[in-house]
């Protein structure tokens, strides 16, 4: 799996030449459907529930970049998220209400509600207590403690479950969506103060409830309601009564969210759209205001089941998967990144790790690994060419995991004969035998005490050393031999910076170990003497891909902003070409792609090219070519494929960008080939069924499957 | 292709017998489009509108004062401009009545002209050659001004170009008998003078024009010539006492019939249309007062009017109108000129069909003086010019061989062409041919005995002649029924008008048809016709009493049904196939058939077509359509088996077609019982056609689907592919 240099007879080496490309698309990845969005407005970080139960941390300022992702379980049904200052709470169906430790990517601390399932959770505007809306038609109220919350009390019990809560901003009184009322409380007596009524769907039978399905409750004692019969109600909360009705689909509003400063209001439907609503005054010129319905966004094929609003941008997520961020136009007066509608997909991180010398890749799925030979081709072929396929990849292994948990992170070793993989309880290593044609694993029992847990995992070059990333930045190392394996040391940043790491990286000669983490610190320890060795200066956006490179140790970074750089290990500072691309500046087509690179490999037979890929190309940076000049073309491949020979040489430049292979998972390479992976999104599902009885199977039945790419001698 | 439309008249002039002056001096556009400042040779000023053609105001000046240059309207400051007796100006408005209590100055030199442009200053220039804008000369009247040329050196004609925000004053001067053009322009007030090439003969008129970066000159000559020269618009710094040579290139040669032009005018529309006055119509006789715009880049002439009375040789073109003085009155001709496209520039030649039998288009003086500036020749191009030298190398001149062709017999004469079709170089050829075939053609209607069938298609297999070069050909063919000459030229014309192709549908169509089949036709063609009809009896008509068939048609079947019909002539007894008869035979004879097919090939356009296809008579039509219906049951059937052929009809041509006939005679073939089969037959098989194309079109979309669905499958679970990066 690797780039081959069949440059052709005579010519310079400067022209790039064939690659021989594994396409892999039996990776059959699926994302889980979006549950619950809490966008808080202090720190501009987002966190976006999945129906797996996983939590996955975006940071809105850095370029939607994924920082963290807290790993599902089974039975977790995530039904709300809430902020409470920096803290994060879920609550769900399982009754129970969590705080996630962000620093850990795990629950901190779990406390039964036992009023059955949660379907909401919302915090008081002043932080104190937090409100969760239960099965059993109570609302309770907990207080928010430093080290936990503490059940305070119930508000008075109403017939049916409570959907939906929504404090109002003087933290007094509270709206609680029903099934077909929403109900007042105060908080002082817990009284309901005021019941208003939801009428049916027109023509639906007597017997089929309106599920309020979302409240908002503003200032000025207006309720706005979304509700199962595709209505958006505007009620006035003193006198009970309805204002405006808007009709807004056939099948559900699932979602609300107002924005701070309660004049714009979006909610998510059924219909996978997204509808926006604005405090407008009807006339000109006049005081008079209502809610008037503005505009409606499509970018969804499913159920929209999440909905907020970040300042310049509506964010919404749903069933199909995929979290889209859309600008509001009108709060942008440049043509800018930030103006560009945005697509999260895929996550930022890597799920397949390939074994470069034995041709093997591990797919990681949230409760199963599988391990993968690839096929084999004796064929050369011209570009453009599918060569014969003489052995067809197989599966080896499909590793299902103990317990609920789900894997949050794995590794093969370079060898093929190590595989290990971790959930947020365990850690598990195995021996892969490969005999003939058979396999066969042996989990290794006795591991040392530290390697309790991971968040990142990763083997060395000659496979005889394990690095997990644990606690406080931490890293342990273990040796691995046929039949056991030691804690050698554990480093230890000298920052003291509790963040997880999330990236890890090994140079080939086994002497450097780099190490990324979420307050983007990159410290890179000596494996020689088991010390610190330097740490690169703080850049201030996340690290979406890091590697060592194999014969100049020079350490090469890919950040959430798109800036690469390239660090010397070996004398601390960055390199001439890295200088150069700083003071050159990278081309503006290049920095306007709008996902992160997600990892960085290097051609075994020429040092100065260095694969990186996104999830719409893969891109090899020759560091012997001229930078891409300014108003220059970057995706140039097509123009230099049709230009002769002789003036190529003056139009080639580093960037040579190949977007064949969508979507991207995964570019790797081995002794010779260089491995990717893409997938496609669900196919486009019509909303016809209302969208509480629209499940992820039917979602993962329409889709296709995934795939992976992979480029070899 | 350009237009005239029909004109009217602005107003009438006050000429004196045998006067050679019009009495107008100038025509400037007023504020707008509408409106004209005419100014006459003596003392008066006339506000017209022209969509009225109405008079609004007139202004005269008193007895004794003259205006020595026509008024201008300056649009900046909505007042008229009018220079009397030479040095003074006088500006006044349009409420004002009595012009000599206007505004006046006078100024230290002769003034030549006053140029205006809207939204521009207007600017004076003088006789010597300097020029001022109104607003500079007026702030200072008595001002000095500058000799730009030379004592004896007298100013012709003068003209300002706009082009975006620059200004150029060109004028064109003489100087004992050469002509100078000088451009002044008036931005940055820089200066050229140039030498125009000269032939001897003064230019009759100039026109200026500019486009694409450059200034264009055209002008006309009296012997029907017109040149054009280009100047660049950046003119060359600095000043320079030595006048450039200015190179011209000859873009039309006029054809002149005989005589020089004596009062004739050229004015470029655009850069390919020129608008001629004073010359005459190619195929209208030798009268010179003709107004045409000409094609220059096709050679062609687009279209024609004449004028009654004499021609003045001045006209004018503002916004889409040409003025006109002819005769007793002045003009206005709005015209059209849209982008041409070669194939509607050709056969455009002579639009006016009921023409009178024209005179071949005269080539006097050919030959001899080639190498020379010859004196007009039918069309000549720029090409000519390269093409000369090699056309004078062939052993007989075109003139010689014209006058073989006047005298000598017919044997003689098809030698001598064949020898020189066989001795000339194709653009040699292509020059001769035309007036070789309109000698030819000229001396058969001369002499009703004489026909010389082997040279004239000899002439036509030259593949270089075309209607438009000799327009009387087809239609001398068609007289002498030389139905052979026919096929010919209607294979070899791309510019046959729609009128005569009608002429030939109808001759086709009424021909009995014993006289046809004797005929020699192209062997292709009646192989092709021959090759369709094989599936079924080849049938004449005559024959049809012989009660001979295979193909399970009765003959007393078929006699019944022709004999329930009105026969319209005893030669032709058009049968009605019973509706969708597949196996149709046809309904006409061999050759009437392959005469047809040439016609359905002819390139026509619809509108033009369709009022002389009203022309045929019912009986005709339906056979024709009959004709037409075989054929396209015939194609319908052998569709994959079409029987080869150089040319055939298609399938698009036989449609349009039977639309076209059935657009003509609607009504008359809705009223004819003979037509009700034919079209109900006609009916039910263009019904059964569309449901299977509609079905087609469902199996077109599946399959259209299955592909996209192959495509995708291409992208298997795993493949191992190259690429290359460069």
């Amino acid at each position: 799996m690797i780039f081959t240099d069949k440059t052709k007879k005579g010519t310079e080496t400067r022209i790039m030449g064939e690659f021989k490309v594994h396409r892999v698309r039996f990776f059959d990845y699926m994302p889980s459907g979006i549950r619950a969005i809490a966008f808080n407005q202090q720190t501009e970080i987002m966190a976006v529930a999945r129906l797996d139960g996983s939590v996955e941390i975006f940071n809105f300022s850095d370029h939607l970049f994924q920082e963290k992702v807290i790993p599902g379980k089974e039975q977790r049904s995530i039904e709300a998220l809430c902020w409470v200052g920096e803290r994060l709470f879920s609550a769900g169906l399982s009754g129970e209400i969590i705080e996630f430790d962000l620093h850990n990517l795990r629950p901190k601390l779990t406390i039964d509600a036992y009023g059955g399932p949660i379907w909401t959770i919302t915090v008081n505007p002043q932080g104190t207590h937090l409100a969760v809306g239960c099965e059993d038609g109570t609302v309770k109220l907990f207080e928010v403690l430093e080290d936990g919350i503490q059940f305070e009390r119930n508000l008075d019990r109403k017939k049916g479950r409570i959907l939906s809560l929504c404090w109002h901003p003087s933290g007094t009184k509270i709206a609680a969506g029903m099934m077909d009322m929403i109900c007042m409380f105060d908080i002082k007596t817990g009284h309901a103060i005021h019941r208003l009524l939801v009428d049916k769907a027109r023509g639906a039978p007597k017997n089929q409830e309106c599920v309020v399905w979302s409240v908002v409750y503003l200032a000025d004692d207006t309720v706005i309601s979304g509700d199962s019969a595709g209505r958006v109600k505007v009620w006035d909360a003193h006198t009970g009564t309805l204002i405006k009705n808007h009709d807004v689909t056939k099948w559900d509003v699932l979602t609300l969210s107002l924005s701070q400063d309660e004049t714009s209001l979006v909610a998510g439907t059924s219909e996978g759209t997204v509808v926006q609503f604005q405090f407008l005054s009807t006339a000109l010129g006049q005081e008079d205001k209502e809610w008037v319905r503005t505009r409606t966004f499509k970018n969804h094929t499913h159920d929209v089941r999440a909905v907020a609003e970040a300042g310049s941008a509506i964010i919404s997520g749903g069933m199909d998967t995929q979290l889209v961020v859309r600008p509001l136009l009108e709060k942008h007066d440049v043509k800018s990144q930030a103006s560009a509608l945005r697509k999260v997909q895929f996550p930022h991180r890597r799920l397949v790790s390939c074994a470069k010398k034995a041709q093997l890749v591990l797919f990681q799925y949230p409760s199963h690994l599988e391990l993968w030979r690839l096929g084999e081709s004796e064929g050369h072929g011209t570009p453009g060419d599918k060569l014969p396929v003489q052995r067809n990849p197989e599966k080896l292994l499909q590793l299902k995991t103990k317990g609920e948990e789900h894997i949050c992170c794995s590794a093969v070793s370079p060898c093929g004969g190590w595989l290990a993989y971790s959930t947020t309880s365990s850690l598990r290593l195995y021996k892969v035998q490969h005999e003939n044609n058979n396999i066969s694993i042996t989990k290794m029992s006795k591991l040392p005490k530290v390697l309790h847990w991971a968040h990142q995992l990763c083997f060395s070059a000659d496979s005889s050393q394990l690095f997990a990333a644990s606690a406080n930045s931490s890293v342990h190392v273990v040796s691995l031999s046929a039949n056991s394996c030691k804690h050698k040391h554990t480093f230890k940043p000298k920052t003291g910076s509790t963040q997880p790491i999330h990236l890890l990286s090994v140079s080939a000669d086994g002497q450097w170990l780099a190490t990324a983490n979420s307050d983007c610190e990159i410290h890179i320890y000596s494996l020689t003497t088991l010390k610190s060795h330097c740490k690169v200066p703080v850049y201030r956006s996340g690290v979406s891909a890091m590697a060592i490179h194999p014969t100049t140790n020079n350490l090469f970074m890919a950040h959430a902003d798109q800036q690469v750089f390239e660090f010397s290990i070996e004398q601390k500072q960055y390199t001439d070409w890295s200088r150069q691309v700083q003071r050159v500046g990278l081309h503006f087509k290049w920095l306007e792609r709008d996902t992160p690179v997600t990892s960085v490999t290097f051609n075994p037979r020429n040092p100065a090219h260095i694969i990186l890929h996104d999830m719409y190309m893969f891109c090899v940076i020759d560091q012997s070519l001229p930078l891409p000049q300014k108003y220059s073309q970057l995706y140039n491949q097509l123009t230099l494929k049709s230009m002769p020979e002789q003036e190529r040489q003056e139009h080639c430049h580093a960037f040579k960008v190949c977007k064949l292979f969508q979507p991207l998972m995964c570019v790797g390479h081995d002794g010779g080939s260089l491995p990717g992976g893409g997938r496609a999104l669900p196919a486009g599902h019509h909303g016809e069924t209302p969208g509480a009885s629209q499940t992820e199977e039917e979602v993962l039945r329409r889709s296709e499957k995934c795939h992976m790419v992979l480029i070899s001698c | 292709m350009a237009a005239l439309f029909e004109g009217a008249t602005l107003c009438a002039l006050s000429v004196e017998q045998n006067n050679t002056e019009s009495g107008i001096q100038g025509i400037e556009l007023d504020r707008d489009d509408d409106h004209v400042v005419v100014t006459d040779s003596k003392r008066s000023v006339t506000l017209y509108k022209v969509s009225d053609q109405k008079p609004l105001g007139s202004w005269t000046m008193k007895q004794g004062q003259r205006i020595t240059c026509p008024a201008v309207y300056n649009s900046k400051t909505g007042e008229y401009v009018v220079v009397t007796d030479d040095t003074v100006i006088r500006v006044w408005k349009d409420d004002d009545i009595n012009i000599d209590k206007a505004f006046k100055a006078t100024v230290s030199a002769d003034v030549w002209r006053i140029h205006s442009a809207p939204g521009q200053e207007p600017v004076i220039l003088f006789h010597r050659g300097a020029t001022r804008f109104l607003d500079v000369l007026l702030a200072e009247p008595q001002q000095d001004m500058e000799n730009v040329i030379s004592d004896d050196e007298v100013i012709r004609w003068s003209n300002l170009i706009t082009s975006g925000k620059q200004q150029w004053v060109l004028f064109i001067t003489e100087q004992k008998g050469e002509h100078f053009l000088h451009v002044q322009s008036l931005g940055d007030m820089t200066r050229a003078a140039y030498r125009l090439e000269s032939t001897g003969s003064a230019p009759l008129s100039f026109s200026a024009s500019a486009r694409s970066g450059n200034l264009h000159i055209l002008s006309l000559y009296p012997d029907g010539c017109v040149y054009e020269s280009a100047v660049p618009m950046r003119l060359p710094g600095g000043v320079r006492a030595e006048a450039l040579p200015l190179p011209r290139t000859l873009l039309l040669r006029l054809p002149l019939g005989g005589g020089a032009l004596a009062s004739a005018s050229a004015v470029s529309l655009d850069a390919a249309h020129v608008a001629v006055v004073g010359v005459p119509h190619p195929s209208a006789g030798a009268g010179k007062d003709y107004l045409c715009i000409w094609n220059t880049n096709f050679q062609t002439l687009q279209a024609g009017k004449e004028m009654a009375g004499r021609i003045y040789g001045q006209f004018w073109c503002y916004h889409r109108k040409l003025y006109v003085p002819h005769g007793k009155a002045l003009s206005v001709i709005p015209f059209e000129c849209q982008k041409s496209s070669l194939a509607s520039a050709l056969g455009k030649l002579k639009q006016s069909g009921g023409c009178e039998m024209a005179p071949p288009v005269p080539l006097p003086s050919w030959g001899a003086e080639t190498h020379e500036d010859a004196s007009a020749a039918g069309m000549e191009t720029r090409r000519n010019k390269l093409t000369r030298k090699s056309h004078g190398a062939s052993n007989v001149s075109v003139d010689q061989l014209i006058d073989q062709i006047k005298t000598g017999s017919e044997e003689d004469v098809q030698k001598a062409v064949a020898s020189f079709i066989s001795k000339s170089d194709l653009p040699a050829l292509q020059l001769a041919v035309g007036s070789l075939a309109s000698a030819l053609v000229a001396r058969s209607l001369a002499e009703p005995s004489y026909y010389p069938h082997k040279v004239l298609v000899q002439l036509v297999h030259t593949q270089c002649l075309s209607h438009s070069v000799c327009p009387d050909l087809l239609k001398l063919a068609l007289e002498k029924k030389d139905f052979a000459l026919c096929q010919f030229c209607l294979q070899a014309f791309p510019d046959i008008p729609e009128a005569l192709t009608c002429a030939c549908l109808n001759v086709f169509l009424s021909t009995p048809n014993s006289e046809l089949e004797t005929v020699a036709l192209e062997t292709d063609s009646v192989a092709f016709m021959e090759g369709l009809s094989a599936a079924t009896a080849p049938e004449d008509e005559e024959d049809e009493g012989k009660g001979t068939r295979q193909n399970g048609f009765s003959t007393t079947a078929s006699q019944e049904e022709s004999s329930c019909e009105a026969q319209p002539t005893p030669h032709q007894k058009p049968k009605l196939p019973i509706p969708m008869p597949l196996d149709m035979t046809r309904p006409i004879g061999l050759h009437r058939a392959v005469l047809l097919n040439e016609i359905l090939q002819t390139p026509y356009s619809e509108s033009f077509l369709l009022p002389h296809l009203k022309e045929l008579t019912t009986p005709h039509v339906i056979l024709y359509l009959q004709y037409l219906q075989f054929l396209y049951v015939k194609y319908y059937q052998d569709i994959n088996t079409q029987v080869p052929a150089l040319r055939s009809p298609t399938m698009t041509q036989i449609i349009d077609w039977v639309c076209l006939l059935v657009d003509a005679h609607f009504t008359v073939l809705v009223m004819a019982p003979e037509a009700k089969e034919l079209l109900s037959g006609l009916h039910g098989f263009v019904k059964a056609q569309m449901k299977l194309f509609t079905d087609l079109g469902k199996i077109e979309g599946s399959l259209h689907a299955l592909k996209k669905v192959k495509k995708s499958k291409n992208n298997g679970q795993y493949s191992i592919e190259v690429i290359e990066l460069f």
